[in-house]
């Protein structure tokens, strides 16, 4: 809950930190994998004829300026013998991770399109493959299959095929257990049409990530089996061969095991960096591109000394010229409820976070003024934030810790915060889940969350947002994922406790049916910006801006004729970083002018108690 | 079509309780009830989608919109290749018929090209029932097909189900735990409680004058903005 330290809450004026595009990891396995093919390449024709070269009067010499890493007993170049290995070494590993791949993602595949149990006595079988030692079983297969390269390859291969076989079954299982393929199995779709048209697709990429990792995995395992002695044999040799060969030899010229040690090692690194760089670059989201310009916020005049909260200018911002919300005011009095509606994505629950100072990490905060009982939020404590500011999110399981038990969970709260003995937190947490009409509250407080329903857990989060004496409540849709029943209960007990306590609150979500239900005054976002503001007794009927009154109109209710069709609003909200300059519902608006697309209108006054940001409204 | 003594079982649980239910041709049916009551569960039953026990009559074809537009087209295909995946035609009669069918949920024949993340929720949500429509279905189930849309996208989306009810005579099963919605687009409504369909009746009797305790709870319950 809110008494996590704002941790990733930039502070005001601080610089946005640009996103770094290439990480030094990244950057040093793209090098090393690019320098490990130009070897693989170049190697054998440059230093080949050195590396066979038999010199009988420099046999098993240590470092010297003509061999840098000595002889080997047949007095070749052991360096250029390093260089050539190359491309034996890498081949032999590709070999095996594709030999590993192949056979993993057809085993981890065949699950999925075949029938019970067949499928399951696979699914077993590559779940105990995947639990035996995977050296092991490189071994075994390297013996059975007989000596040399071509066992290693099969080796390793088996050992990489199990891990492979179980991360594609967990994928397709996930995209078969999809939407889309639930749809598709309805059409008629065959099995075969829906693993190569659905399944595969959608599991490309991550195996392919994989496989570069695997690749690293494979020239170290190659490696291991040559110097154990079960891989590559004389006269062929490869990194491994070289490593063992110089072994014997370790206590008189350490050198000659150094250079096939680094080269292995390097390869070995450099494959593991990519993969692992190009796993994040795939799970990172599309971001980057030039910062916004934050631009100064006007004078915020004089505070509002009766005011809970006071918002003057409150600007969040993303790398990449994302701004969802954009000079954002508001206020809220002591005991009153402002409900704030708009559509997915109008900047809702970043407004609730820049408050709460929990804006995740790239984001920038700023404003003219940001004061929470009169004091700047920055300059709260986490604790003193997590006293004056209680938070209630959608989901309850959010806040709420699944292994503890619920009055635990709050007591702590108490003992946190309040410095409360063991005892006292306890009764008060029991009193509190009472509070918000919890049944049977001291039985509750010895379950765990999930024996609790939707409701029952929301009440209890509203409890603990009650443990400390809050002078503000957010809730960020509490009742969006319940029944319209319950939902019912948790709104006026939200109605309850605020005309008890006296606190504030600020009711988030985009059903404005329900804000009419619980609030005293209603903003309405769109875009990043409020365009409307006005008391909710004047919402049905005098709502004046057209986002506002298009909203109200294509809401169905109990009294809508269903012989006319409902109005809609054409089009959809303009996304955060595409917001121009003018009014961003323009392009939706039927009184739409030359002039609303150019110059955005003002949040200026209108009737009583309201504000309104539209040029057509006179 | 005619849904008689439907159960469908989890384990022990019993999630859709010997459910009778009737769909006439061309009309819609909308299904009310709080989570967990076994809405869904009876929608993927119909949808031949999980076991059941009991009879389904009458639809041979049956195809279901889900409720997240996000997850239900693949995100590798195309919104062409997602609406044509049902058609059995050669690639110029699919590509006609794809144009037809978008035709049909009022989406431009351009968007055929677009992925699904180019596209609005209230976009994708068409799409899907573009390719349901693929099908020819003798019966469309709709499960909470509007509630991960945005009010003001809504509309359009539940003008196009009374439109396709009015022009292709599609019989529909809509089901959303919204009574509004309900009450607008059904001709008949059952209200679903523990697994259990509670009452059914035509859309304005069951709402005008509810006969069981729980619908008139669910009724009770509808935020209004006055
Ligand atoms: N971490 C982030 N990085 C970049 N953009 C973000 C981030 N978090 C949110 N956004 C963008 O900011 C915009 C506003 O998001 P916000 O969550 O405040 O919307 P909302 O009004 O609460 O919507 P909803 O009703 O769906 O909860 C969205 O377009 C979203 O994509
Ligand atoms: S300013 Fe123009 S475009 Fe914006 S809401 Fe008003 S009339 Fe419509
Ligand atoms: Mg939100």
């Amino acid at each position: 809950m809110s008494d996590t330290p704002p941790a990733a809450h930039t502070r005001r004026g601080f610089p946005m930190k640009p996103r770094l595009p290439r990480t030094p990891a990244a950057v040093a396995g793209a090098v090393l994998v690019a320098a490990m093919i130009m070897l693989a390449v170049a190697g054998p024709p440059i230093w080949g004829a050195s590396a066979e070269r038999i010199d009988a009067a420099a046999i098993l010499q240590g470092a010297s300026a003509a061999h840098p890493l000595g002889t080997d007993s047949l007095g070749r170049d052991l360096l250029a013998r390093v260089l050539v290995a190359g491309r034996f070494s890498l081949a032999l590993a590709l070999a095996a991770t594709l030999i590993g791949g192949l056979a993993g993602i057809v085993l981890g595949a065949l699950p999925s399109v075949l029938p019970g149990r067949p499928a399951r006595l696979i699914t077993g079988t590559v779940n105990a493959l995947v639990a035996f030692p995977g050296l092991l079983l490189a071994m075994f297969t390297a013996v059975v299959s007989g000596l040399g390269a071509r066992g290693a390859v099969l080796g390793i291969g088996v050992a990489i095929a199990p891990g492979f076989a179980r991360l594609t079954q967990t994928l397709a299982a996930t995209v078969a257990g999809s939407d889309y393929v639930s749809a598709a199995r309805m059409l008629g779709v065959s099995r075969r049409r829906i693993l190569t048209g659905h399944v595969l697709p959608n599991i490309a990429e991550p195996l392919i990530l994989q496989l570069t990792q695997a690749l690293g995995g494979a020239l170290l395992g190659l490696a291991g089996m040559s110097f154990l002695g079960l891989g590559v044999q004389p006269p062929s040799f490869d990194w491994g061969r070289l490593l063992y060969d110089g072994f014997a030899r370790i206590y008189v010229t350490p050198e000659v095991a150094l250079g096939p040690a680094a080269a292995i090692a390097l390869a070995g690194i450099g494959f593991n960096l990519l993969g692992d760089a190009m796993a994040k670059a795939a799970a990172r989201t599309a971001a980057g591109g030039k910062a916004s310009d934050t631009a100064v916020p006007p004078d915020p005049g004089e505070p509002n000394p009766g005011a809970v909260l006071e918002v003057r200018d409150l600007t969040v911002a993303f790398p990449g010229g994302v701004t969802p919300v954009r000079g954002l005011s508001l206020t809220i009095a002591p005991g009153e409820i402002v409900g704030l509606v708009g559509e997915s994505g109008s900047g809702k629950s970043l407004t609730a976070a820049a408050i709460g100072g929990l804006v995740p990490y790239p984001g920038t905060v700023a404003y003219g003024r940001l004061l929470l009982g009169g004091r700047d939020v920055a300059t709260l404590s986490g604790k003193a934030l997590g006293t004056t500011l209680a938070m209630v999110f959608q989901d309850p399981m959010a806040s709420l810790n699944p292994a503890l038990r619920v009055g635990g969970q709050l007591a702590e709260v108490a003992r946190v915060h309040q410095g409360a003995g063991r005892a006292e937190a306890n009764r008060r947490a029991v009193d509190r889940l009472g509070h918000v009409h919890l049944p049977d509250p001291a039985a509750r407080a010895r379950q765990h969350p999930h024996e609790l329903s939707g409701g029952m857990r929301q009440r209890a989060v509203i409890a603990m947002g009650l443990m400390a004496t809050p002078r503000l409540i957010i809730a960020d849709e509490p009742t969006t994922a319940l029944d319209v029943t319950v939902q019912r209960q948790i709104l006026r007990l939200l109605r309850e406790v605020t005309e008890e306590s006296g606190a504030a609150a600020l009711f988030i979500t985009h059903d404005i049916a329900v804000v009419g239900e619980l609030c005293d005054r209603v903003m309405v976002m769109y875009a990043g910006r409020v365009v409307e503001e006005l008391p909710v007794s004047r919402l049905a009927a005098e709502a004046a801006h057209p986002y506002t009154r298009a909203l109200i109109a294509s809401l169905p209710d109990m009294a809508t004729d269903r012989d006319k069709p409902l109005a809609s609003i054409p089009g959809r909200q303009p996304a955060p970083s595409e917001v121009g300059p003018g009014c961003a519902f323009a392009d939706r608006c039927a009184l739409a002018t030359a002039r609303c697309s150019a110059e955005r209108p003002p949040l200026i006054p209108y009737g009583e108690a309201g504000r309104v940001a539209c040029w057509e409204v006179k | 079509m005619i849904i008689e003594d439907l159960t469908v079982r989890f384990g022990a649980f019993t999630a859709v309780d010997r459910v009778t239910l009737e769909i006439p041709p061309g009309r819609i049916v909308g299904l009310v009830g709080e989570s967990g009551s076994g809405k869904s569960s009876l929608a993927r039953a119909v949808s031949g989608l999980v076991p059941y026990t009991g009879r389904i009559d009458g639809a041979r074809n049956v195809q279901m919109v889900f409720q997240d537009p996000y997850a239900s087209l693949d995100p590798r295909m195309t919104v062409g290749e997602s609406v044509g995946e049902g058609v059995r035609r050669d690639r110029a009669g699919r590509r006609a018929e794809v144009e037809r069918l978008l035709g049909l949920v009022s989406l431009p024949a351009g968007l055929a090209g677009r992925y699904p993340r180019e596209l609005s929720g209230g976009q994708r949500q068409r799409v899907a029932i573009a390719r349901a429509l693929g099908a020819a279905p003798d019966l469309l189930v709709a499960d909470e097909i509007t509630s991960a849309l945005d009010v003001s996208v809504q509309g359009a989306v539940l003008n196009l189900v009374r439109s396709l009810r009015d022009e292709l005579g599609l019989s529909m099963l809509f089901i959303s735990h919204n009574l509004a919605v309900v009450r607008y687009v059904s001709d008949v409504v059952a209200v679903m409680h523990q697994g259990r369909v509670v009452e059914s009746g035509p859309t304005e009797r069951v709402v005008g004058e509810p006969a069981h305790d729980y619908t008139r709870a669910l009724l009770e319950a509808v935020p209004r903005l006055t």
